[in-house]
């Protein structure tokens, strides 16, 4: 049996986001709230792992109440149950803070439904881009960490050890540790399923958990939100770009390419890449 | 360690005074440095100097006493050695542990690590820990100068459309991970002289619970960084197919493969070939864009590029703006052009035609 967590964050669907060019401020009116996509692999992962050795799958989310959507939908997935963690007093938290509070949420999971062997996250949030919060709260909750995980290969019951891959720029590294641990998950690690449709219909019904500072006696007030979090954002900017003094070329195609290999062949590059070797020794 | 953290109201700087110098994280693997690891030193000498101070890396490992020694070729004034047998592969808690004795001794007011899956694993958890400020994936890096000698760690935000710069004001030491391929390394002087401080750190093995088993290399046979002639794609090449086009070009002009990061994506290239900001900053001498719309997190990837030439069905794309030359056509058409061009004005240079003799059958503007 297997206790397994699933931290989960709405984020704005990046690829919809726009830069007004008049203010260079960011258009987010109309941009869709989507369920950080590396977190639905961590999920899915719960989901297989919980199906193979059976157990239970709690998914977590701070953020403010419109994230219920993203927390119905694990539960459409197939999450057992699904805790909203939202308070303004959460707000403005970089990954230090939210880790603090992540992991608090964790321990009270735990009060709650029983010891937790796997703590999934994604490797990174399309939003913040840090994948900072994850290490965090394996630290905060002094278990052990596996970040990048491309493949969980393996589990034993009775060691309580987990075995998997990590896909790193130069390799996959197999690596196994004791359980506790939290695992960032890649999307490389599955393929994530449809909702069917029992999970669709109880989805429907379901009203996820809220969990404010109420119900967190003992929290420190110093680590959580703006103030609980040592980075502040500066200034912001639109990268500037320099406009070339662009020549369109026309014609047929034939005519582009050529008039083009005859700019390229007006430059240093035939020489350098050999290109006009022949052509060196008897002229042109 | 958390109950040494000084904090104080948010307009008052507390005294960081003995905290002093930039300390820069030397990843490695099996004692072979990654480029990162010498180009973050290059910048953090940079910064080193503007605030005055010393730079200083840190190398953890098994047997890396040349690495120490190579840290010093590349720009450290000292280097802190952690050297045992239990660091021999890079396990979160052994490396975290080391790392944060050395940032406790050393007192660094600035600790740089690579935005690699190592860095930044490793970095998250000292920060968490200490605990302080953590910026990830930095593109610029630059500091104030006295009295504030504040970092300015500054990156992609908003899904790369904007930059934002992070600051750290109220905790010490102030931590950044960075991009690799954006900062220039020091050129390597065996000459240079720094001290080795040998870390007296050691943790018995069964103390660590994570066992690594194996590791299966897949080095990357791209090398885009340095390359000097960059063939990339982007969207608008429609599939994966489209690459093995743009490669059949890059073969005959003696390039790379590039792509932009809706390629990588949707998975149709591996990221070794990514440009942009979440890529590789490069600056080739001639960068070809195929159907990429030059979004600016690609553009302020390869903008320094000598000659920028984009091909473009949409004579509207952006990518227009900053190219030197612009086709606007259907890639599928011109590229096979191309490369019939390339091979064309080669054979003819070297059955001694000439690179200016008219190609058969084409008409010169």
């Amino acid at each position: 049996m297997l206790h397994i967590v699933v931290s989960v964050k709405q984020v704005p669907d990046s690829r919809e986001i726009r830069i007004d060019p008049k203010t260079s401020t960011l258009v987010r009116i109309g941009v869709p709230a989507i369920v950080n996509f590396y977190d639905l692999h961590g999920l899915e992962e719960a989901l297989v792992l919980k199906e193979k050795y059976g157990g239970r799958v709690t998914v977590i989310s701070m953020g403010p109440p419109p994230a219920e959507k993203a927390l119905k939908q694990c539960i459409s997935l197939g999450a057992d149950e699904a805790v909203l963690i939202t308070d303004r007093a959460f707000a403005g938290a970089d990954t230090l803070a939210t880790s603090y509070v992540l992991a608090e949420a964790i321990k009270k999971v735990e009060e709650t439904w029983g010891p937790v062997d796997i703590v999934f996250t994604g490797k990174q949030t399309l939003d913040g881009d840090t994948g900072q919060v994850g290490p965090g709260i394996a630290c905060r909750l002094d278990i052990e960490q596996l970040t990048y995980v491309s493949k969980v290969t393996g589990y034993n019951g009775e060691t309580k050890r987990v075995t998997v891959q990590r896909k790193l720029e130069d390799g996959v590294e197999v690596v196994e540790t004791k359980t506790p641990v939290l695992m960032t998950a890649l999307k490389e690690l599955n393929k994530p399923r449809r909702a069917p449709m029992p999970g669709m219909l109880r989805a429907a019904q379901y009203k996820p958990i809220v969990w404010t500072t109420a119900d967190f006696p003992n929290l420190d007030r110093s680590k959580i939100g703006l103030k609980g979090s040592p980075t502040i954002v500066g200034k912001t900017w639109v990268p500037e770009i320099k406009a070339a003094d662009t020549q369109m070329l026309d014609g047929d195609t034939k005519v582009k390419v050529g008039t083009l290999f005859d700019k390229i062949w007006e430059t240093e590059l035939p020489a350098r890449f050999g290109w006009d070797h022949a052509a060196n020794g008897k002229g042109a | 360690m958390t109950e040494e953290v000084k904090k104080t109201t948010e307009d008052e700087m507390p005294d960081w005074s003995e905290y002093r110098g930039v300390l820069v994280y030397v990843e490695h693997r099996e004692g072979v440095a990654k480029p990162i690891s010498w180009q973050l030193l290059g910048q953090g000498r940079r910064l080193a100097e503007k605030l005055n101070a010393d730079v200083m890396a840190l190398v953890i490992g098994d047997n890396v006493g040349k690495l120490a020694e190579e840290a010093i070729a590349f720009g450290a004034d000292r280097v802190f050695q952690v050297d045992s047998p239990t660091m021999h592969d890079y396990r979160t808690y052994p490396y975290s542990r080391a790392a944060m004795k050395v940032i406790h001794d050393a007192k660094p007011e600035i600790v740089l690590f690579g935005a690699t899956a190592t860095g930044r694993d490793l970095a998250g958890a000292i920060a968490t820990h200490l605990p302080t400020g953590l910026t990830a994936d930095c593109t610029q890096l630059d500091v104030e100068p006295d009295p504030s000698r504040l970092l300015l760690a500054s990156r992609p935000a908003f899904s790369e459309k904007m930059m934002a710069t992070i600051l750290c004001k109220q905790y010490r030491p102030q931590m950044a991970t960075a991009r690799a391929g954006v900062f220039e390394a020091l050129p390597r002087d065996p000459s240079r002289r720094g001290e080795i401080v040998h870390v007296d750190y050691t943790m018995a093995e069964e103390a660590v619970a994570a066992k690594v088993l194996d590791f299966i290399r897949e080095e990357s046979t791209v090398n885009i960084e340095e390359a000097e002639i960059i063939v990339a794609g982007g969207r608008g090449l429609g599939s994966a197919e489209g690459f093995k086009l743009l490669q059949e070009l890059a073969d005959e002009l003696g390039g790379e493969v590039g792509a932009s990061r809706a390629c990588v994506d949707v998975g149709w290239i591996n990221h070794h070939h990514q440009i942009g900001q979440t890529g590789y900053t490069v600056r080739p001498k001639l960068y070809f864009a195929f159907g990429i719309s030059g979004a600016v997190q690609h553009v302020v990837g390869m903008q320094n590029s000598d000659m920028i030439i984009a091909v473009n069905r949409d004579p509207e794309a952006p990518i227009f703006k900053i190219a030197h030359y612009g086709i606007v056509g259907d890639l599928y058409e011109i590229v096979p052009a191309m490369i019939e061009e390339a091979r064309k004005r080669k054979a003819d240079a070297a059955s001694g035609k000439g690179s200016k003799t008219e190609a058969e059958g084409g008409v010169r503007v």
